[in-house]
């Protein structure tokens, strides 16, 4: 399987984790490690960034999991720039999930803040993952004012619905110049391994695992499934035909 | 255009007796639909649903966890001041009760933050009764101004505002009000608020319009249920709450559920609510709307509270003392209501655990 980089980092495993939701820090923490994943993203609202025994961050081992601090709750660029000038201070990492979602009911990203927010913060050095709507256009601009890599939803956060902009990722996928991260919405192992076959370079995966009666077996199905699906992938899949064909009716003349 | 408009659409009666007339069949379809409308919302909250009791429970915990996951928030409230111009029939506060008026001071109210602060705190609301010369928005946004510093997230429960005065709380730092219309019903709430600004129906019914023009981050409605038919009041909230989500889509609401209980003395409820009946309202808004807070406070049971937090609930208070001064200051002042769990909040977190919660203490920050 061929390495995922991002900005110059390699990164072994194609899956990314969410820590939210989950029913004690202990059970993320193994969560976390039997997902094999090597990055995992945290809300900046929910850990004490001041405090080195914040009980989260005590159970995200930084040796072996590149800590990719995102700013869920921001509702202007303005916010998220602040957000992340502080996290960067605190946490040691010019690395960001930028998420800005002024509606709470559906924590869908606003176009403008986002496209906004990515170009100030990459000028100061950061590493922008930015979350966004599944727009292809949003995505080759986002390229452009330097985002590191794009995260277009598959269906709105926690869902579970899978990859409804099925159609808009396919179009990303094929412009982008930067890594395609599938963030949102991806509710079971299928849908993973459905948006790694279609040629995704990862997937963000948060509720489905955190939620599940058992998250741990669940990150390990998470692992296979994105594994099974980047192999696929990789291996090129056979066209998809509409019907079989068994014979050739219009040219077995030739051979008669 | 407010919700005072919207209200005006509807008459108490015929929406009482349409929930009231709701049959089994009614049930079952707002069960089963993928988006339950505020029709569905009438037969979920009705008579009929008893019954389904059990299975209305199993959905709203597989709604809630899937948005909120295994975790409640944590929250306590902190009386600043039991001084009040009102005169409400049921409220120990009341301007006509001999009671001690406290109004901490400044002082007074680092002094019982800091206490908060040691049990584990980082979210807190300040409460105080309607007063403007005791504790009016002056005095408000100095406490907040002195509070913000140390928590994460300050929210209120006080005396309706303007707009203008909600713009520049929120400046210094003020996430969430706070504010129960009490009940819905418009010619018997005169009744159980004869006297002082809270008097006026509208300017209450429309405090939400005001903070949500104001940009506030988040809206908490409620009832007191026990004045009027709790089921026709529930329904209110919840016509008030699809009407705000709509008009200021920015803010995040949230739901409490306070309800009067027969006490010996005092107001006595007009109706009781039953433990079955509290959790089918709960499970019934879940299942409305899998995005809204729902929380619990002291005023519950131990018992109540710890098997029903799973069930629908987002938030609830913890160690909570309901008269100023009550964690370290310790006036005279007497409490607004009596709480029935009087466990420490790392009591809950321990049965939160043990139930396999997660207690999160922490989720805003004071640049937000």
């Amino acid at each position: 399987m061929q390495k995922l980089i991002i900005a110059g980092q390699e990164f072994d495993s194609r899956l990314f984790l969410g820590t939210g939701k989950f029913s004690s820090n202990q059970l993320m923490e193994q969560a976390l490690i039997a997902s094999g994943s090597d990055m995992v993203t945290t809300a900046l609202r929910r850990v004490d960034i001041q405090n080195p025994d914040d009980d989260i961050l005590k159970h995200i081992n930084p040796d072996r999991f590149r800590l990719l601090p995102n700013t869920s709750g921001v509702r202007t660029a303005k916010e998220a720039v602040f957000a992340a000038e502080l996290a960067r201070e605190a946490l040691q990492t010019n690395w960001l999930k930028l998420e800005i979602h002024p509606d709470p009911k559906y924590l869908l990203a606003d176009t403008v803040e986002t496209l906004k927010a990515c170009e100030q913060l990459a000028k100061k050095g950061f590493i922008v993952l930015p979350y966004m709507q599944a727009d292809p256009i949003l995505a080759k601009q986002l390229e452009d004012v330097g985002a590191a890599a794009v995260m277009p939803l598959g269906s709105p956060i926690g869902s579970n619905k899978g990859l409804m902009t099925r159609e808009f990722i396919k179009i990303i996928i094929e412009q982008a110049n930067v890594p395609v991260v599938v963030d949102a919405g991806i509710g079971a192992p299928s849908h993973a391994a459905e948006a790694m076959e279609m040629g995704a370079d990862a997937v963000l995966v948060n509720t489905a695992i955190a939620v599940a009666n058992d998250p741990v077996q669940m990150a390990e199905a998470f692992k296979l499934a994105v594994q099974a699906g980047r192999m696929g992938y990789e291996a090129k899949l056979g066209a998809q035909l509409k019907v079989a064909e068994a014979s050739s009716p219009l040219t077995s003349f030739l051979d008669l | 255009m407010s919700f005072f408009d919207t209200l005006n659409q509807y008459n108490w009666d015929e929406i009482k007796d349409s929930i009231y007339s709701k049959t089994d069949q009614d049930v079952q379809l707002a069960l089963n639909t993928n988006s339950c409308t505020l029709e569905d919302f009438k037969a979920l909250i009705s008579p009929a649903a008893a019954p389904y009791l059990e299975q209305m429970a199993q959905k709203s915990m597989h709604q809630t966890q899937k948005r909120f996951g295994k975790t409640i928030q944590l929250y306590v409230p902190l009386y600043l001041s039991n001084t009040c111009s009102n005169s409400c029939v049921y409220c120990g506060f009341s301007q006509k009760n001999k009671i001690e008026r406290v109004t901490l001071s400044e002082d007074q109210i680092m002094t019982e933050a800091m206490a908060i602060k040691d049990m584990g705190f980082d979210h807190l609301l300040l409460v105080t009764g309607e007063h403007q010369k005791e504790a009016g928005f002056d005095y408000l946004k100095r406490a907040i101004e002195l509070l913000r510093p140390h928590f994460s997230q300050i929210s209120v429960e006080v005396q309706p505002m303007s707009t203008e005065e909600y713009q520049q709380l929120i400046q210094v730092g003020l996430h969430a009000v706070y504010v129960y219309q009490e009940t819905y019903h418009q010619e018997n709430y005169k009744t159980y608020h004869p006297a002082g600004k809270k008097a006026d129906f509208t300017h209450r019914l429309e405090t939400p319009d005001r903070l949500g023009e104001a940009g506030i981050h988040k809206i908490g409605l409620g009832c007191l249920i026990g004045l009027e038919d709790w089921r026709s009041d529930i329904w209110h909230i919840a016509l008030h709450l699809s009407y705000l989500e709509k008009q200021y889509w920015r803010s995040k609401y949230s739901i409490s559920f306070p309800r009067l209980r027969p006490n010996a003395g005092g107001f006595q409820p007009n109706m009781v609510i039953s433990d079955r009946e509290l959790l089918q309202v709960i499970c019934a808004f879940r299942i409305l709307n899998q995005e809204v807070e729902l929380s619990l406070s002291t005023r519950e049971t131990p018992t109540f509270r710890d098997n029903v937090f799973k069930l629908g609930i987002t938030a609830m208070s913890a160690g909570s003392k309901t008269e100023p001064g009550g964690y370290a200051v310790h006036t005279k002042a007497l409490e607004q209501f009596e709480v029935s769990d009087q466990r420490s909040p790392k009591e809950v977190e321990t049965m939160l655990h043990e139930k396999e919660y997660e207690a999160v203490w922490k989720d805003w920050d004071n640049y937000l």
